[in-house]
C-alpha cells in the first residue's frame, strides 16, 4: 500500500541522484580545464560546487524530517542513512573537483604543463567510478556497487606512482617545483575522489543488501 | 437540498424551524496575556477555532486549565499528552459533548469561525451537527444496517427525498474509503463489518451530515496496522475539505498525519505549534521529554 508520504521518498532519490550528476558534471568539467589548459571552466566548476552543497543541506534536511515524522524502518530507514553518508561523499568529491579547478588556473601561471603522467588516466578512472557508483544506486544493483571498491586499488598505485615522478622530477628541475606540486595535490584529489566513489558504492551495498561491506573481503582492492 | 443540515447558524428557537439570519458574533473577550503555547495569530478567516482561555471543571476537578490556542482550518491538528492529561475533554469541548457528562462547566471561551459555542441560545445540538465527531471505539447503532447507519443522521432531521439520501449515502461511503467495500451489501448490519471498516462507517456516518470540521478521539487505537493506515490515508484526503482535529496516544500518528500538533500535560497546553517543529526541534524539555519517550 503506498502512503501518501512516499512520494517524499521519492523526492529524496530523485535529489541524490542529480547531486551525483552534479558531482560528476564537476570532475568532469575540473578535469578539461586542467588538461586543455582551459581556466574558463574553473568558474563552471566553482557554479557546481554552490549547487552541491546546496543539495547536501537539502538531503540532509530531508532525510531528518522524514525519519522524524515517518518512522521509517528496513530499506527505508536504511536508504535515510545512505542518502546522508552518501551526500556528504558527494560534497567531498565536489570540493576536491573544485580544488582540482582552482590548481588549474594556478597552473595556468607558469605555462603550458609538459607532462601529466599519470593524471589523465586518474581522471578517467575517478569517474568512472563515480557513474558507477551511482548507476548502481539507480539501477538497483548491488554486484556493480561491488565492483567499484575492487578497482580502487588501480587509482591508488598510478598516485603512488605519480607522487614517486613528480618527486623525482622537482629534484632533477627545481624550477618546475610550483608547478609539480600543484600537480602532486591534483593527483592526490582524484585518488580521493575515487576514494569516495568507492564509499558510495559500499553505501549502495548495504541499501539493497542491509549488509555492511566495509573494511571486509568483499570489496578487498584488486588490481584489474 | 434540506438547508437544515448545512451551514447551520447555531440558534434554533424551534428545532423544526431553522433560523435563517446568523446569530450576531459576540464581541471577543480581551487576549489573555500571550503565553509561549498560543499560536502566531492568524487571520480570523482561517482560523476554525479561536479557543480563549478556556477552563473545563468536572465538579471540583479542573481537567483543563487556561488554555488559548487558534485551530486553522482545512488541516488537521492533533492534540498528544499522557493519559489525564486533557486532551480528549479539550476536544470533546469544541462540540459540547462533555456536557454530557454530570457536573461538568467551563470559563473561557471557544468561538468556531467567529461564533460562540457557548452564547446564549445557542443550541448544542446544532454545534454537534456542524462539528462532528468520531470516537475512539466505533459505534455503529447495532440494529441499524449499512446504509441505515450513514443516512441516519439525515432521517432524524427529516430528510426523505430517496434520491438525495442515495447520493449523499454513496458519496459519504466514497469520501471514508469505504463505498468499494460494502456497495453490494448495504442491507447488511453495520456491526458485521470489521474493526476498521466500522470505523470508517462511523466517518461517512459523520460526514454524511455535511459538518464543517470533524473531531477525532483516537480513532485507531483499536484498529490493526492495516486499518490505521487506511484511516489515516482518509484523514489525509479529508483535509483538503475539512478541518479536523485528533486526538492520539500514538506519537507517531500525530507526526504522520497532522499539520500543527499540541502537546497537553495535566491539564495545560505546554507547546503548540507546526508539529515539525514539536517533533524535530520542540522549544519546551517536557515536550522534548515526551515525544523523545522519556517521560515518567
Amino acid at each position: 500500500m503506498k502512503r501518501y508520504f512516499h512520494h517524499e521518498l521519492e523526492d529524496l532519490r530523485k535529489h541524490l541522484i542529480l547531486m551525483g550528476e552534479r558531482t560528476i558534471d564537476s570532475v568532469r568539467l575540473s578535469m578539461q580545464s586542467l588538461l586543455a589548459d582551459d581556466v574558463s571552466m574553473a568558474g563552471q566548476v566553482i557554479a557546481l560546487d554552490d549547487e552541491i552543497d546546496r543539495l547536501e543541506v537539502l538531503i540532509d534536511a530531508e532525510c531528518v524530517r522524514y525519519i522524524t515524522l515517518r518512522q521509517p524502518v528496513a530499506h527505508d530507514v536504511r536508504l535515510m542513512t545512505v542518502a546522508m553518508k552518501t551526500n556528504h561523499e558527494l560534497e567531498r568529491a565536489g570540493d576536491e573537483a573544485t580544488s582540482i579547478a582552482k590548481r588549474a588556473r594556478r597552473l595556468a601561471e607558469f605555462g603550458k604543463v609538459d607532462e601529466f603522467f599519470n593524471i589523465p588516466r586518474m581522471g578517467d578512472l575517478a569517474l568512472e567510478q563515480l557513474r558507477d557508483a551511482m548507476d548502481s544506486f539507480i539501477a538497483e544493483d548491488a554486484n556493480k556497487a561491488l565492483l567499484v571498491p575492487r578497482r580502487d586499488k588501480e587509482v591508488d598505485d598510478l598516485n603512488r606512482d605519480n607522487y614517486v615522478k613528480l618527486t623525482d622530477k622537482i629534484s632533477g628541475h627545481p624550477e618546475t617545483s610550483h608547478a609539480n606540486i600543484e600537480l602532486i595535490f591534483i593527483s592526490k584529489s582524484l585518488e580521493r575522489i575515487a576514494d569516495h566513489a568507492t564509499n558510495i558504492a559500499e553505501e549502495v551495498v548495504y541499501l539493497l543488501k542491509g549488509e555492511d561491506v566495509r573494511h571486509t573481503q568483499e570489496v578487498r582492492r584488486t588490481a584489474m | 437540498m434540506n438547508s437544515v443540515i448545512t451551514n447551520q447558524p447555531f440558534v434554533m428557537s424551534d428545532p423544526a424551524k431553522p433560523v435563517t439570519e446568523s446569530v450576531p458574533v459576540h464581541p471577543t473577550a480581551p487576549a489573555p496575556s500571550p503565553s509561549p503555547a498560543a499560536a502566531t495569530p492568524v487571520p480570523q478567516q482561517e482560523i476554525a477555532f479561536d479557543i480563549q482561555d478556556l477552563s473545563i471543571f468536572y465538579g471540583s476537578h479542573q481537567a483543563v486549565k487556561n488554555v488559548t490556542m487558534h485551530i486553522p482550518s482545512g488541516s488537521v491538528t492533533s492534540i498528544i499528552g499522557p493519559s489525564g492529561c486533557g486532551k480528549s475533554t479539550a476536544l470533546r469541548a469544541l462540540n459540547r459533548m462533555h456536557e454530557l457528562t454530570p457536573g461538568a462547566r467551563h470559563t473561557g471561551k471557544i468561538l468556531m469561525k467567529g461564533q460562540d459555542l457557548y452564547g446564549p441560545g445557542v443550541d448544542a445540538t446544532v454545534v454537534r451537527r456542524r462539528v462532528g465527531m468520531v470516537f475512539q471505539k466505533s459505534n455503529p447503532f447495532p440494529t441499524l444496517t449499512i446504509a441505515e447507519n450513514v443516512l441516519v443522521g439525515l432521517r432524524l432531521n427529516g430528510v426523505r427525498d430517496k434520491t438525495f439520501l442515495n447520493k449523499r449515502l454513496e458519496e459519504s461511503l466514497r469520501m471514508a474509503a469505504l463505498w468499494d467495500e460494502v456497495k453490494d451489501h448495504l442491507n447488511r448490519p453495520g456491526t458485521g463489518l470489521s474493526g476498521g471498516q466500522q470505523q470508517r462507517l462511523c466517518i461517512a456516518r459523520a460526514l454524511a451530515v455535511r459538518p464543517e470540521i470533524l473531531l477525532m478521539d483516537e480513532p485507531c487505537s483499536a484498529l490493526d496496522p492495516i486499518a490505521t493506515a487506511k484511516v489515516e490515508e482518509l484523514i489525509h484526503a479529508l483535509k483538503s475539505q475539512y478541518t479536523v482535529v485528533i486526538v492520539t496516544h500514538n506519537m507517531q500518528q500525530a507526526a504522520r498525519v497532522s499539520e500543527k500538533t499540541a502537546f497537553f500535560y495535566m491539564g495545560k497546553l505546554i507547546e503548540y505549534g507546526p508539529t515539525e517543529q514539536i517533533f524535530m526541534n520542540p522549544k519546551d524539555p517536557q515536550t522534548e521529554a515526551y515525544v523523545s519517550g522519556r517521560f515518567g
